[in-house]
């Protein structure tokens, strides 16, 4: 069977002020439904291994956890092996459900970035507060990158995880780069 | 620049994170309307200098739509509420009078 290839392969930027990786195939399926739902509730802790996030939040532990979306939308994150495996028992235990359960993994790229300036960079990029008083570890946030859709959280302080999709990687991953310029510090936060 | 608060996720972001879609609470007129109507319901908006009340989506956020009420000569924005409504909430109302006295006259 052929191996599954990320958007770009593992690329990796190490000169700036925070390294930059493309993690490879990560698994995320999303679910949309009623989250109010105890049916929901129950089959996507058991798919997410974590617990229900508080709106706006994420509750990640290593390579799984579930991300709030929107109101009506989550995020489960997992090994790329698991996901079909996780979606058709998610699909077979909501199937009294008006809900949708999607493998999204190809679609998207993940970036780990991390680093003394991982806030800063972040800030200059997108229209979000990054104030260690506002944005904490566990906070799950959707917006954009200069023009790309893109969403992050922070697994703890000083690594941020971005997702986007696999379409704008190359264009995330030199906004990324250019935002962590040697010689761009702005030293804010 | 106007600073949104949506309110279906909780976030408050600048207005680049959103998108404007227009006059809000327009009433559609449909199939067996008079052409008076129709033309009222497609073409006739208010351009108001002052209060305004409009259709927003949070375009890169949670994806929903949501009202909201600003001051189209200021900027200033006076609230959001949910988009499953007819009328803008009357506490929203209220606050709008003690800040634009007299504003409803002139929409």
């Amino acid at each position: 069977m052929s191996d599954p290839v990320s958007a770009l392969n593992h690329a990796n930027s190490t000169e700036g002020l925070v390294t930059i990786t493309e993690t490879g195939p990560v698994g995320m399926i999303t679910l949309r439904g009623d989250l109010g739902a105890k049916p929901v509730q129950k089959a996507a802790i058991a798919a997410g291994g974590v617990n229900m996030p508080e709106q706006g939040k994420c509750l990640t532990e290593l390579d799984r956890g579930i991300a709030w979306m929107s109101p009506d939308e989550l995020l489960i994150l997992c090994r790329y092996d698991e996901v079909a495996g996780k979606v058709d028992d998610l699909q077979g235990k909501l199937a009294k459900q008006h809900a949708l359960v999607v493998n999204v993994s190809d679609a998207r790229a993940v970036f780990d970035v991390r680093g003394a300036a991982v806030r800063e960079v972040m800030a200059k990029l997108c229209p979000v507060d990054m104030h260690p008083a506002s944005f904490t570890p566990g906070t799950f946030r959707r917006t954009r990158m200069a023009q790309a859709a893109a969403a992050f959280w922070m697994p703890e302080e000083g690594v941020v995880r971005v997702i986007c999709f696999r379409s704008v990687a190359q264009y995330v991953f030199d906004l990324l780069r250019v935002g962590a310029q040697p010689g761009s510090e702005v030293d804010f936060f | 620049m106007l600073i949104v608060s949506c309110p279906c996720c909780g976030v408050t972001a600048e207005e680049t994170e959103f998108h404007a879609h227009g006059e809000a609470h327009i009433v559609r007129h449909t199939v067996g309307s008079t052409d008076q109507d129709m033309e009222t319901y497609l073409f006739m908006r208010k351009n108001t200098k002052g209060v305004h009340f409009e259709r927003w989506r949070h375009q890169y956020g949670c994806g929903k739509w949501f009202h909201m009420a600003r001051d189209t000569m200021t900027l200033e924005v006076f609230g959001t509420y949910p988009a499953q409504t007819l009328a803008p909430p009357e506490d929203l109302l209220v606050q709008i009078d003690a800040k634009r006295p007299g504003w409803r006259k002139s929409t």
